[in-house]
């Protein structure tokens, strides 16, 4: 019974998931630009905007110009989740492969993100100009990866449910050949807040994750003088 | 009418991080536009009876028609990154003057109107009806932005504030719930071609008494042609130009370029006015229209080449703008740049050894310059990034002995705002103005008392009227306050080498 509840609910988790987050992605790209507005100076042709997209993905350099102190903290902790998430693979991949080098470092990481959560509610409550503007969504999406992170790590160094099991079940869930979930209560727990956090996230201020890849001040580029942009709902004079 | 309270910050020479006042300016709000304005532009006389179904009608339309809005709303993680850089809150202390807090009075609404989990969660997830109370908030705190992009130059997702205040101002007036300053000025360019509502013979009456004054003081003829059809180059800048001090002064400065450049210029009477306050409400249609007096002005010049004057906000619409709301360009010559900005023009002669220019006869002043926040984050000059920042400070560095930049976090693309852009020019915010000019004051002492500067100068018209009128609350005197181009109108060598 347990095991149809919860092959059923992470099927709709994930479905949930993809279909939000790629409607809020096709929502984007496909709503107009009337103008030009990168925030200047910019570079000066689509690949240096790239380029300058890929700089804040991969090292938040605006951030970094803003605030050193958020700067650190967002970085670790945004790697950290990384390197948990890909560790993580191994339970999709069979046989498990290149991820058995990252396994190590996983762990590590793993052990690095919930310090890095509650560095980040540290600066978000000590700070009065970020303790004026957040609220529970906020701390509810740090809770919530805390509680992912910490559930992790309990069945890693305390519980350690049987791991085949656990392989078999997940392994099960992306192969469609359904084995019975296993009946430890952390794991349960551990799977619930992911389901959580997948469910929320195409619906929250987590769609950041995709939203940064369509942010006119910094994916356009600074031409308008060599190619006329035009505005797709006024294209000219008479309209 | 109530007189204004006004309380200037102290100078330190530094810009420290306030203790907020929840609600210190929440009573500044700037007077409501006169119903005349309101039906001249196409919106409301007044505040309509259904406001809160038609603005949410109209948030979701522009929802659909900028990008930079529906992501935007979407994306904040209220990282905090933004929150110390405006300098509104920095100066005012109100944290709703925090840009994140300021996008986050629309925030709300969207997601209690717009968003699957506003409407099932409500509060739980920030979202809140529009009441009343709430859309006095826009127009007080939509109000007190310059949209001056500061704020997005350290957002994580480069946030624009001011994509979110134009939105907010769009929505209001589409309500009927306008701002006089700016409407009024806009009905003054629909009905008389500019900002300043300087009918042709006054304009031309100004250009005649500045043709004699310089004879006078400089003995030499210069120009100042007004409506020549065929002339190389139309002029397009500020109306300010025609009439305000020191403003007349960088058009002296254009007029003797153009004569050493010996080349044939003119100004419009039609297109009298750079300035497009239709940027500040956000609406496209009003922008366009303002715009097309420039197209007009070339289909009736027939210029080869059009150049722009000092104007900050009118530049960011010019350079990045015109082409789409009135190119292309294509009656110009496409050797030269359109728009090309005076400073551009001014720079290439000035490179190419076609100006004689005597740097002590700028030998009193000690320079500095102010970035204006348009022409830093919102535009280009020349043909590198960043040729906004070197191309007017090489001119300056010309045309004078001493030179000294302020802090670095306070110029370039970190430059703060004057105070005064984004349409809030107006005497009933005179109080926000000047709190909003406190970053750029505290730099500005820094380097009065390190270096002696006494001249600040500036390449937008805004900018020139803002400072002039805050730099004396400040104790600093208004003569001050100059532009670049009356640095070179001051060392230029008439007749030292002409033509090119």
């Amino acid at each position: 019974m347990l095991t149809i509840v919860f092959t059923a609910m992470a099927y709709g988790a994930v479905f949930v998931f993809v279909a939000g987050f790629l409607a809020k992605m096709y929502k984007y790209a496909k709503t107009p630009s009337p103008l030009k507005i990168p925030t200047t100076p910019a570079p000066l042709n689509p690949i240096g905007a790239g380029i300058r997209v890929l700089g804040d993905v991969i090292f938040f350099k605006s951030l970094f110009k803003g605030n050193k102190w958020t700067w650190i903290g967002g970085i670790v902790f945004h790697y950290a989740f990384l390197l948990v998430i890909l560790r993580h693979l191994r339970y999709f991949l069979y046989p498990v492969g290149w991820d058995m080098s990252l396994q190590n470092t996983g762990i590590y990481a793993g052990i690095v993100l919930p310090i890095a959560v509650l560095y980040l509610l540290m600066r978000r409550t000590t700070v009065d100009r970020t303790m004026f503007v957040s609220s529970l969504p906020d701390y509810f999406a740090l809770a919530l990866i805390f509680g992912i992170a910490v559930t992790g790590l309990l069945m890693k160094y305390y519980v350690r449910p049987f791991m085949v099991d656990v392989k078999g079940f997940i392994f099960g869930l992306a192969t469609g050949h359904f084995s019975t979930v296993p009946l430890e209560p952390v794991f349960l727990l551990h799977l619930t807040l992911v389901m959580l956090l997948l469910v929320y996230f195409p619906f929250s201020k987590l769609v950041h994750a995709g939203g940064i890849f369509f942010s006119p001040t910094r994916h356009q580029c600074d031409n308008p003088r060599e190619k006329r942009h035009i505005n797709p709902w006024s294209p000219n004079l008479s309209a | 009418m109530a007189k204004v309270k006004i309380e200037v910050p102290e100078l330190t020479g530094r810009i420290e991080f306030p203790q907020m006042k929840e609600g210190a300016t929440a009573a500044t709000r700037c007077h409501v536009a006169k119903e005349k304005d309101m039906i001249a532009l196409g919106f409301p006389a007044t505040l309509v009876p259904d406001w809160k179904e038609k603005a949410v009608q109209k948030l979701d339309e522009l929802l659909k028609k900028y990008k930079s809005l529906q992501v935007y709303l979407d994306i904040c993680v209220k990282c905090g990154s933004c929150t110390d850089k405006c300098q509104f809150y920095l100066g005012t202390k109100d944290p709703r003057n925090m840009p994140v807090a300021r996008q986050e009075l629309l925030r709300k609404v969207y997601r209690r109107y717009l968003t699957l989990s506003g409407k099932v969660l409500g509060s739980l997830v920030d979202a809140e009806d529009l009441t009343k109370e709430t859309l006095d908030e826009w127009y007080t705190y939509f109000h007190q932005c310059s949209e001056c992009r500061r704020c997005s130059v350290f957002c994580p997702y480069g946030i624009d504030t001011a994509e979110i205040t134009m939105a907010g101002r769009e929505i209001l007036d589409s309500i009927g719930y306008g701002q006089k300053y700016v409407t009024e000025i806009i009905n003054k360019v629909y009905t008389i071609g500019n900002n300043l509502g300087m009918p042709g013979p006054a304009i031309q009456s100004t250009l005649d008494f500045l043709k004699e004054d310089l004879k006078e003081t400089t003995g030499a003829d210069v120009e100042f042609p007004m409506d020549v059809k065929g002339a190389d180059v139309l002029l397009v800048t500020p109306s300010a130009d025609f009439f305000a001090s020191p403003h007349v002064e960088s058009l002296a400065g254009y007029a003797k370029v153009f004569k050493q450049a010996g080349i044939s210029w003119t100004l419009s009477s039609h297109a009298s006015e750079a300035g497009n306050f239709g940027m500040f409400i956000g609406n496209f249609g009003v922008m366009r229209k303002v715009a097309s007096r420039i197209r007009e002005g070339i289909e009736e010049i027939k210029p080869k080449r059009l150049i722009h004057g000092e104007c900050g906000h009118a530049w960011r619409i010019a350079y990045s703008f015109w082409n789409t709301l009135i190119g292309p360009f294509d009656s110009l010559d496409p050797k030269y740049p359109a728009p090309q900005h005076i400073c551009e023009f001014t720079h290439d002669l000035i490179k190419r050894g076609a100006l004689k220019l005597d740097k002590t006869a700028n030998d009193e002043f000690v320079v500095t310059m102010h970035d204006s926040c348009n022409v830093a984050r919102g535009a280009r000059m020349g043909n590198s990034p960043g040729g906004q920042f070197e191309i007017p400070r090489e001119i300056i560095r010309a045309t004078c002995n001493k030179y000294v930049d302020m802090a670095p976090e306070t110029i370039r693309e970190k430059t703060y705002c004057c105070g005064g852009g984004g349409g809030i020019l107006t005497d009933e915010l005179i109080d926000i103005r000047i709190k909003g000019a406190m970053p750029r004051m505290q730099a500005y002492k820094a380097v009065k008392d390190s270096h002696g500067v006494n001249f600040l100068a500036l390449i937008c018209a805004i900018c020139k009227a803002q400072f002039t009128k805050v730099l004396p609350y400040y104790g600093y005197p208004m003569e001050e306050v100059g532009g670049v181009h009356q640095l070179v109108g001051r060392a230029i060598v008439l007749g030292g080498k002409e033509g090119l």
